[in-house]
Protein backbone atom coordinates (compact mmCIF):
# COMPACT_ATOMS: atom_id res chain seq x y z
CA UNK A 1 0.00 0.00 0.00
CA UNK A 2 1.45 3.40 -0.88
CA UNK A 3 2.32 5.78 1.90
CA UNK A 4 0.55 9.06 1.43
CA UNK A 5 0.61 10.74 4.82
CA UNK A 6 2.80 13.55 3.57
CA UNK A 7 -0.02 14.95 1.41
CA UNK A 8 -2.34 17.58 2.86
CA UNK A 9 -5.78 16.27 3.82
CA UNK A 10 -4.26 12.80 3.76
CA UNK A 11 -6.16 11.96 6.91
CA UNK A 12 -9.31 11.92 4.81
CA UNK A 13 -7.98 8.83 3.07
CA UNK A 14 -6.20 7.10 5.93
CA UNK A 15 -8.62 7.65 8.79
CA UNK A 16 -12.21 6.49 9.05
CA UNK A 17 -14.79 9.17 8.31
CA UNK A 18 -17.15 10.33 11.00
CA UNK A 19 -20.63 11.79 11.29
CA UNK A 20 -19.34 15.28 10.46
CA UNK A 21 -18.35 14.22 6.93
CA UNK A 22 -21.78 12.76 6.27
CA UNK A 23 -23.44 15.87 7.67
CA UNK A 24 -21.36 18.04 5.34
CA UNK A 25 -22.36 15.98 2.30
CA UNK A 26 -25.98 16.14 3.47
CA UNK A 27 -25.65 19.91 3.86
CA UNK A 28 -24.35 20.29 0.30
CA UNK A 29 -27.23 18.22 -1.07
CA UNK A 30 -29.70 20.17 1.06
CA UNK A 31 -28.38 23.55 -0.08
CA UNK A 32 -28.46 22.50 -3.73
CA UNK A 33 -32.04 21.33 -3.27
CA UNK A 34 -33.12 24.56 -1.59
CA UNK A 35 -31.50 26.61 -4.36
CA UNK A 36 -33.23 24.43 -6.96
CA UNK A 37 -36.59 25.04 -5.29
CA UNK A 38 -35.90 28.77 -5.16
CA UNK A 39 -34.50 29.44 -8.61
CA UNK A 40 -35.94 26.93 -11.05
CA UNK A 41 -38.77 28.12 -13.25
CA UNK A 42 -39.69 24.66 -14.44
CA UNK A 43 -42.06 23.04 -11.96
CA UNK A 44 -40.31 19.72 -12.40
CA UNK A 45 -37.05 21.40 -11.46
CA UNK A 46 -38.66 22.45 -8.21
CA UNK A 47 -39.68 18.83 -7.62
CA UNK A 48 -36.11 17.71 -8.18
CA UNK A 49 -35.01 20.23 -5.56
CA UNK A 50 -37.46 18.68 -3.13
CA UNK A 51 -35.95 15.24 -3.76
CA UNK A 52 -32.46 16.59 -3.11
CA UNK A 53 -33.57 18.19 0.17
CA UNK A 54 -35.10 14.95 1.38
CA UNK A 55 -31.99 12.99 0.51
CA UNK A 56 -29.79 15.42 2.38
CA UNK A 57 -31.96 14.90 5.46
CA UNK A 58 -31.83 11.12 4.95
CA UNK A 59 -28.04 11.22 4.94
CA UNK A 60 -28.16 12.98 8.29
CA UNK A 61 -30.49 10.39 9.77
CA UNK A 62 -28.41 7.48 8.53
CA UNK A 63 -25.19 9.05 9.80
CA UNK A 64 -26.55 9.74 13.27
CA UNK A 65 -27.84 6.21 13.57
CA UNK A 66 -24.80 4.46 12.16
CA UNK A 67 -22.78 2.15 14.37
CA UNK A 68 -19.89 2.33 11.91
CA UNK A 69 -19.39 6.08 12.18
CA UNK A 70 -19.82 6.63 15.89
CA UNK A 71 -19.80 4.62 19.09
CA UNK A 72 -21.04 7.03 21.72
CA UNK A 73 -24.15 6.66 23.83
CA UNK A 74 -26.06 9.35 21.91
CA UNK A 75 -26.33 7.33 18.73
CA UNK A 76 -29.79 6.96 17.26
CA UNK A 77 -29.19 3.31 16.56
CA UNK A 78 -31.74 1.60 14.38
CA UNK A 79 -34.15 4.55 14.76
CA UNK A 80 -32.11 6.53 12.26
CA UNK A 81 -32.55 3.89 9.60
CA UNK A 82 -36.24 3.44 10.34
CA UNK A 83 -36.89 7.17 10.08
CA UNK A 84 -34.92 7.25 6.83
CA UNK A 85 -37.13 4.46 5.46
CA UNK A 86 -40.25 6.42 6.31
CA UNK A 87 -38.78 9.53 4.69
CA UNK A 88 -38.11 7.59 1.47
CA UNK A 89 -41.66 6.25 1.37
CA UNK A 90 -43.25 9.62 2.12
CA UNK A 91 -41.06 11.33 -0.46
CA UNK A 92 -42.24 8.87 -3.10
CA UNK A 93 -45.88 9.52 -2.18
CA UNK A 94 -45.39 13.28 -2.23
CA UNK A 95 -43.62 13.13 -5.59
CA UNK A 96 -46.53 11.21 -7.07
CA UNK A 97 -49.11 13.79 -5.94
CA UNK A 98 -46.91 16.71 -6.96
CA UNK A 99 -46.48 15.23 -10.42
CA UNK A 100 -50.24 14.78 -10.74
CA UNK A 101 -50.68 18.45 -9.87
CA UNK A 102 -48.03 19.48 -12.41
CA UNK A 103 -49.70 17.37 -15.08
CA UNK A 104 -53.04 19.03 -14.36
CA UNK A 105 -51.41 22.44 -14.55
CA UNK A 106 -49.85 21.50 -17.87
CA UNK A 107 -53.17 20.31 -19.22
CA UNK A 108 -54.82 23.59 -18.27
CA UNK A 109 -52.13 26.09 -19.19
CA UNK A 110 -50.00 24.17 -21.70
CA UNK A 111 -46.90 25.20 -19.73
CA UNK A 112 -44.95 24.07 -16.65
CA UNK A 113 -43.49 27.49 -16.02
CA UNK A 114 -44.19 28.38 -12.39
CA UNK A 115 -44.24 32.04 -13.34
CA UNK A 116 -47.42 31.32 -15.28
CA UNK A 117 -49.24 30.27 -12.11
CA UNK A 118 -50.48 33.68 -11.04
CA UNK A 119 -54.23 33.23 -10.68
CA UNK A 120 -54.02 33.65 -6.90
CA UNK A 121 -51.59 36.53 -7.10
CA UNK A 122 -52.75 39.62 -5.28
CA UNK B 1 3.51 5.30 7.44
CA UNK B 2 -0.11 4.34 6.93
CA UNK B 3 -1.93 2.89 3.99
CA UNK B 4 -5.16 3.97 2.41
CA UNK B 5 -8.27 3.16 4.40
CA UNK B 6 -10.49 1.96 1.60
CA UNK B 7 -13.90 2.72 3.13
CA UNK B 8 -12.83 6.36 3.39
CA UNK B 9 -11.71 6.31 -0.24
CA UNK B 10 -15.10 5.00 -1.32
CA UNK B 11 -16.81 7.56 0.90
CA UNK B 12 -14.89 10.33 -0.88
CA UNK B 13 -15.71 8.83 -4.28
CA UNK B 14 -19.46 8.48 -3.64
CA UNK B 15 -19.77 11.83 -1.93
CA UNK B 16 -17.90 13.54 -4.77
CA UNK B 17 -20.28 11.98 -7.30
CA UNK B 18 -23.32 12.93 -5.21
CA UNK B 19 -22.23 16.54 -4.66
CA UNK B 20 -21.00 17.17 -8.21
CA UNK B 21 -24.23 15.92 -9.74
CA UNK B 22 -26.35 17.77 -7.18
CA UNK B 23 -24.61 20.97 -8.27
CA UNK B 24 -25.19 19.79 -11.83
CA UNK B 25 -28.94 19.59 -11.15
CA UNK B 26 -28.78 23.15 -9.85
CA UNK B 27 -26.78 24.53 -12.75
CA UNK B 28 -28.22 22.63 -15.71
CA UNK B 29 -30.73 24.45 -17.87
CA UNK B 30 -32.06 21.45 -19.78
CA UNK B 31 -34.73 19.65 -17.76
CA UNK B 32 -33.83 16.24 -19.16
CA UNK B 33 -30.21 16.66 -18.12
CA UNK B 34 -31.33 17.72 -14.66
CA UNK B 35 -33.34 14.52 -14.33
CA UNK B 36 -30.38 12.37 -15.33
CA UNK B 37 -27.99 14.15 -12.99
CA UNK B 38 -30.50 13.64 -10.18
CA UNK B 39 -30.58 9.90 -10.89
CA UNK B 40 -26.79 9.75 -10.61
CA UNK B 41 -26.71 11.84 -7.46
CA UNK B 42 -29.28 9.72 -5.67
CA UNK B 43 -27.57 6.50 -6.73
CA UNK B 44 -24.34 7.77 -5.19
CA UNK B 45 -26.31 8.60 -2.03
CA UNK B 46 -27.40 4.97 -1.91
CA UNK B 47 -23.72 4.04 -1.99
CA UNK B 48 -23.16 6.34 0.98
CA UNK B 49 -25.95 4.56 2.82
CA UNK B 50 -24.23 1.23 2.24
CA UNK B 51 -20.95 2.60 3.56
CA UNK B 52 -22.63 3.77 6.76
CA UNK B 53 -23.86 0.28 7.54
CA UNK B 54 -27.45 0.83 6.41
CA UNK B 55 -27.62 -1.91 3.81
CA UNK B 56 -31.39 -2.29 3.79
CA UNK B 57 -32.03 1.43 3.52
CA UNK B 58 -29.48 1.66 0.70
CA UNK B 59 -31.23 -1.11 -1.20
CA UNK B 60 -34.60 0.57 -0.63
CA UNK B 61 -33.18 3.88 -1.82
CA UNK B 62 -32.12 2.25 -5.06
CA UNK B 63 -35.40 0.41 -5.52
CA UNK B 64 -37.93 3.02 -4.39
CA UNK B 65 -36.20 6.29 -5.03
CA UNK B 66 -34.05 5.69 -8.08
CA UNK B 67 -36.16 2.95 -9.62
CA UNK B 68 -39.56 4.40 -8.72
CA UNK B 69 -39.75 8.06 -7.87
CA UNK B 70 -37.14 9.20 -10.37
CA UNK B 71 -38.69 7.10 -13.16
CA UNK B 72 -41.96 8.85 -12.32
CA UNK B 73 -40.17 12.19 -12.53
CA UNK B 74 -38.68 11.27 -15.90
CA UNK B 75 -42.15 10.35 -17.14
CA UNK B 76 -43.34 13.75 -15.98
CA UNK B 77 -40.48 15.38 -17.84
CA UNK B 78 -41.34 13.46 -20.98
CA UNK B 79 -45.02 14.35 -20.77
CA UNK B 80 -44.50 18.06 -20.23
CA UNK B 81 -41.38 19.13 -22.03
CA UNK B 82 -42.34 20.20 -25.46
CA UNK B 83 -39.49 21.76 -27.37
CA UNK B 84 -39.89 25.31 -26.18
CA UNK B 85 -40.06 24.40 -22.48
CA UNK B 86 -36.71 22.67 -22.28
CA UNK B 87 -34.86 25.80 -21.20
CA UNK B 88 -36.35 28.36 -18.87
CA UNK B 89 -33.92 30.95 -17.72
CA UNK B 90 -33.94 32.47 -14.27
CA UNK B 91 -33.06 36.11 -13.90
CA UNK B 92 -29.55 36.92 -12.75
CA UNK B 93 -30.81 38.83 -9.72
CA UNK B 94 -32.64 35.74 -8.50
CA UNK B 95 -29.49 33.69 -8.91
CA UNK B 96 -27.42 36.17 -6.91
CA UNK B 97 -29.87 36.28 -4.04
CA UNK B 98 -30.19 32.53 -4.07
CA UNK B 99 -26.45 31.97 -4.04
CA UNK B 100 -25.99 34.39 -1.19
CA UNK B 101 -28.66 32.73 0.91
CA UNK B 102 -27.54 29.25 -0.06
CA UNK B 103 -23.92 30.04 0.64
CA UNK B 104 -24.76 31.39 4.07
CA UNK B 105 -26.84 28.30 4.85
CA UNK B 106 -24.07 25.99 3.67
CA UNK B 107 -21.49 27.84 5.73
CA UNK B 108 -23.59 27.59 8.87
CA UNK B 109 -24.25 23.88 8.36
CA UNK B 110 -20.62 23.00 7.69
CA UNK B 111 -19.48 25.06 10.66
CA UNK B 112 -21.96 23.27 12.89
CA UNK B 113 -20.93 19.87 11.54
CA UNK B 114 -17.24 20.49 12.23
CA UNK B 115 -17.75 21.94 15.68
CA UNK B 116 -18.80 18.78 17.51
CA UNK B 117 -15.74 16.72 18.50
CA UNK B 118 -17.74 13.53 18.92
CA UNK B 119 -18.61 13.59 15.23
CA UNK B 120 -15.04 13.59 13.97
CA UNK B 121 -14.72 9.87 13.45
CA UNK B 122 -13.35 6.81 15.14
CA UNK B 123 -9.75 5.73 15.31
CA UNK B 124 -8.59 3.32 12.71
CA UNK B 125 -7.69 0.73 15.31
CA UNK B 126 -11.27 0.66 16.60
CA UNK B 127 -12.66 -0.16 13.19
CA UNK B 128 -10.83 -3.47 13.06
CA UNK B 129 -13.39 -4.96 15.44
CA UNK B 130 -16.38 -4.22 13.18
CA UNK B 131 -18.44 -7.15 12.02
CA UNK B 132 -20.88 -6.77 9.16
CA UNK B 133 -24.38 -6.65 10.57
CA UNK B 134 -27.46 -7.42 8.60
CA UNK B 135 -30.11 -4.79 9.24
CA UNK B 136 -33.09 -6.13 7.32
CA UNK B 137 -34.34 -8.41 10.09
CA UNK B 138 -34.11 -5.87 12.95
CA UNK B 139 -35.77 -3.25 10.73
CA UNK B 140 -38.56 -5.60 9.77
CA UNK B 141 -39.16 -6.65 13.36
CA UNK B 142 -39.08 -2.99 14.43
CA UNK B 143 -41.78 -2.20 11.89
CA UNK B 144 -43.86 -4.98 13.36
CA UNK B 145 -43.49 -3.63 16.89
CA UNK B 146 -40.59 -5.65 18.34
CA UNK B 147 -37.33 -3.81 18.86
CA UNK B 148 -34.90 -6.70 18.71
CA UNK B 149 -31.94 -4.34 18.76
CA UNK B 150 -32.82 -3.01 22.21
CA UNK B 151 -33.92 -6.14 24.02
CA UNK B 152 -31.63 -5.55 26.98
CA UNK B 153 -32.58 -2.00 27.88
CA UNK B 154 -32.11 -1.83 31.66
CA UNK B 155 -34.19 1.29 32.35
CA UNK B 156 -37.82 0.33 32.89
CA UNK B 157 -39.15 3.74 31.90
CA UNK B 158 -37.39 3.59 28.51
CA UNK B 159 -38.53 0.02 27.96
CA UNK B 160 -42.12 1.15 28.27
CA UNK B 161 -41.65 3.57 25.39
CA UNK B 162 -39.98 1.13 23.00
CA UNK B 163 -43.11 -0.06 21.31
CA UNK B 164 -41.66 -0.26 17.87
CA UNK B 165 -42.88 1.37 14.69
CA UNK B 166 -46.08 -0.54 14.09
CA UNK B 167 -48.38 2.49 14.20
CA UNK B 168 -46.27 4.59 11.80
CA UNK B 169 -46.07 1.56 9.51
CA UNK B 170 -49.85 1.24 9.35
CA UNK B 171 -50.28 4.98 8.93
CA UNK B 172 -47.81 5.03 6.06
CA UNK B 173 -49.55 2.07 4.42
CA UNK B 174 -52.92 3.84 4.45
CA UNK B 175 -51.17 7.03 3.37
CA UNK B 176 -49.69 5.30 0.35
CA UNK B 177 -53.07 3.86 -0.61
CA UNK B 178 -54.74 7.27 -0.35
CA UNK B 179 -51.93 8.94 -2.28
CA UNK B 180 -52.04 6.44 -5.09
CA UNK B 181 -55.79 6.70 -5.49
CA UNK B 182 -55.64 10.48 -5.26
CA UNK B 183 -52.80 10.87 -7.72
CA UNK B 184 -54.43 8.52 -10.22
CA UNK B 185 -57.68 10.46 -9.93
CA UNK B 186 -55.96 13.83 -10.23
CA UNK B 187 -54.00 12.86 -13.30
CA UNK B 188 -56.83 11.17 -15.17
CA UNK B 189 -57.51 12.20 -18.74
CA UNK B 190 -60.48 14.52 -18.72
CA UNK B 191 -60.72 15.63 -22.30
CA UNK B 192 -58.65 15.46 -25.42
CA UNK B 193 -56.05 18.18 -25.28
CA UNK B 194 -55.36 20.04 -28.50
CA UNK B 195 -51.88 19.33 -29.72
CA UNK B 196 -49.53 22.32 -29.70
CA UNK B 197 -49.24 23.99 -33.07
CA UNK B 198 -46.17 26.14 -33.62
Amino acid sequence: MPEITHLPLASLLTEPVGVAHYVIVGAILFTCGVLCMATKRNALGVLMGIELVLNGANLNFIAFGSSVLRNDANSLGLDGQLIALFVIVLAAAEAAVALAIVLNFYNNYNSVDVDRAELLQG
Amino acid sequence: MESIYWPSFFFLLFSAIACVFAVGVLVAKNIVRMAFYLVLSLSATAGLFFLAGADFVGAMQLMIYVGGTLVLLVFGVMLTSQERFLEMKTMAGDWLLGLLAGGALLFILIYAALSVPAWRGLDRAETAAFAAQQTATPLGMGLLGVRVDQLDEPDAARRAGMSGYLLPFEIVSVHLLVVLIGAAYLARAKYKRESVRE
